[in-house]
């Protein structure tokens, strides 16, 4: 970790953050390459924050090292911080002053002059449609706009990473759509964006790589067909033609796939979850599926072969779903053996 | 965002992605702004604040009205014969008082505004680490100004009359606003180093009450008993209110400037490097 390793923007190695008894981050490492958007990917109180805290230069480490494009985040501050940008999960601009007043006094502290920060902050505000909102107070933005502004804010002077701690969360999927465009437009200009989320499908639109974390720890990582292969190979949505015939359909499946068979609320839906077995795609179990079940009789309207969900790989690599996660504060310690296990889980 | 989220999101126009691209095509970054440069941005900022908020003047412009009125009325003719007498002698000390129990007010806005995401984003730029809180108080600065100028005018509507005339109030005012900017620095300490609004406000009384009642302010200390004597010839507060009252009056009081200004260094030097300790901390 002494040497820089050329083409990363972050590395860390054994990262821990500890506030009294709990571990909030427990020994993260990180590679993420320049240029890319990278997803850390994990609930509430995962030590998401904390650790883009702690790559910011806010928070200082308790063990551990993070280098942010070769320079150390505790020795080098100075320097990481002339080359990150960040966006906090809640709004990182001055709620009591305008659109433009917070531009303007962010860009004067990043050194520009007044006629350059009025000017930048004029076409920054153009360019994320707040022009005619420039002179109201932040305060009176809507969540949307909000976001705006902050990523705004975050590119005044173009950086070359840019934390994104959780950019969506609390907004309607109109402007999540609208903030993922942005994200999109400012890694294409060669920025590197580290994300934080709790939602699967933002990582999955936009990052390359992607780390999941759960108490305070990578729980896996790679990029996203990696960690999908991880838990299997997809599965299969069937619609039959008669209701009647769901329970002869179920047991075909079961005896053609080897594999889990759900109900689905539907009367008519089947979903059948494949198992990546060696040397057989998921497209040629199907294919067998479907012919075992026309060789009983079983009228199948419709098919369809899905990739599993980044939701099914967080379940399989946690042993919990997203949404019913411990609250901050739980000790890494208390970690059953079973979750032990799971957590070796490695892509 | 509660009431406005709904149109406000159907009106937003989408971001047009080629100015974007346009706008983050890699430029030479501006070198760092200087720390007089910094901290005079975050001043401004502190002045928008007040732009937006005016209300909050009120702690400097109703409240040292109040005083005024209050104390030279109650105290005047029983210390002076007549309030109009009492005056000439009350004004710049009732003045030193205001504005030091004024500056208490820092503490707790910069307990509240700490808080707020925006300072996460203050400290990620590469920056003079103290200029926020420099700004904060230079901020403050004004407002000090703003009450001793409000004091001022309704003392002389009273029957005050500064014999040092515009010169010695200048001065006078200068060298208050000097050690209140310093005096500051305890406040920004407790601003960080407790956690609610309402402990700083609680800290904030014990520590300005009897440091500014146990001083010369109302009356020469010569009719106390030694114990307190020691104590309020000491206090910084009497040294401020002697200088200043030294000043606006034509006098040159050396040596109570001079302890003004030293006990003003010893402020910035004790809490100054305590506060950005908790700051980088926090």
């Amino acid at each position: 970790m002494s040497q820089h390793t050329a083409g990363l923007a972050i590395e860390t190695a054994g990262l821990v953050k500890t506030f009294g008894e709990t571990r909030a981050v427990d020994g993260v490492d990180l590679a993420v390459p320049t240029g890319t958007v990278y997803g850390v990917l994990g609930p509430n109180g995962a030590g998401k924050t904390t650790t883009v805290k702690m790559l910011a230069t806010l928070l200082r480490p308790d063990g551990g090292q993070a280098r942010i494009f070769g320079h150390d985040v505790v020795r080098e501050a100075d320097e990481v911080r002339g080359r990150v940008s960040l966006t906090g999960q809640y709004a990182s601009v001055d709620e009591d002053l305008t659109g433009t007043e917070n531009l303007v006094l962010l860009g004067r502290l990043l050194g520009h002059g007044k006629k350059a920060a009025r000017e930048r902050s004029a076409q920054l505000l153009a360019a994320f449609g707040l022009t005619d909102a420039a002179g109201k107070q932040v305060k009176h933005y809507s969540g949307g706009m909000r976001r705006r502004i902050d990523i705004a804010a975050s590119i005044l002077s173009t950086p070359d990473l840019l934390f994104l701690d959780e950019p969506t969360t609390g907004l309607d999927p109109r402007s999540r759509n609208q903030v993922w465009d942005i994200v999109r437009a400012v890694v294409a200009q060669g920025t590197t964006v580290l994300l934080t989320t709790q939602y699967l499908d933002e990582a999955d639109q936009l990052a390359s790589r992607i780390a999941v974390i759960d108490r305070g720890r990578v729980i896996a990582e790679g990029t996203k067909g990696e960690l999908k292969a991880s838990v299997g190979a997809g599965s299969v949505h069937l619609r039959l033609r008669d209701a009647e015939q769901r329970p002869e359909a179920e047991q075909v499946l079961r005896l053609a796939l080897d594999a889990d068979v759900q109900r689905e609320p539907d009367p008519v839906a089947l979903t059948a979850r494949l198992d990546a077995a060696a040397g057989d795609t998921a497209a040629a179990q199907a294919a067998r599926a479907l012919g075992e079940l026309a060789r009983a009789g079983v009228l199948v309207d419709n098919f369809s072969l899905g990739q599993p969900s980044l939701d099914e790989v967080f379940l399989a690599l946690t042993g919990h779903d997203t949404k019913t996660d411990a609250e901050p504060g739980t000790p890494a310690d208390a970690d059953t053996p079973a979750r032990g296990q799971k957590g070796e889980v490695t892509v | 965002m509660s009431t406005v989220t709904g149109t406000d999101v159907q009106d937003l126009a989408p971001v047009s992605a080629e100015s974007l691209a346009a706008l983050l095509v890699a430029q030479e970054r501006p070198p760092r702004p200087s720390a007089l440069s910094a901290s005079l941005t975050f001043g401004w900022r502190a002045i928008l604040k007040i732009k937006h908020v005016p209300e909050q003047l009120f702690d400097v412009t109703a409240f040292p009205i109040m005083m005024v009125l209050m104390y030279t009325y109650l105290f005047g003719g029983a210390l002076a014969g007549s309030p109009e007498e009492y005056i000439q002698f009350l004004l710049p000390g009732i003045l030193v008082m205001s504005v030091v129990m004024i500056t208490m007010y820092t503490g707790v806005s910069v307990n509240t505004d700490i808080e707020k995401g925006v300072f996460d984003r203050f400290r990620s730029l590469p920056i003079w680490r103290p200029s926020t809180m420099v700004g904060y108080l230079l901020g403050d600065a004004l407002r000090y100004t703003i009450a001793s100028v409000v004091m001022l005018t309704v003392g002389m509507i009273l029957g005050y009359r500064p014999d040092g005339g515009l010169a010695g109030v200048v001065a006078g005012i200068a060298l208050l606003v000097v050690f209140s900017f310093a005096f500051s620095w305890i406040w920004t300490m407790f601003g960080l180093l407790l956690r609610t609004e309402k402990s700083v406000m609680g800290v904030s009384m014990m520590v300005i009450f009897p440091l500014t009642f146990l001083s010369n302010v109302f009356v020469d200390p010569r009719t106390m008993p030694g114990w307190l004597q020691a104590f309020v010839n000491n206090s910084p507060v009497t040294h401020l209110a002697s200088a200043v009252r030294g000043l606006m009056a034509g006098d040159w009081p050396a040596a109570e400037i001079a302890w003004s200004l030293g006990w003003a260094g010893l402020f910035v030097l004790v809490f100054g490097p305590v506060t950005m300790r908790l700051y980088n901390r926090k």
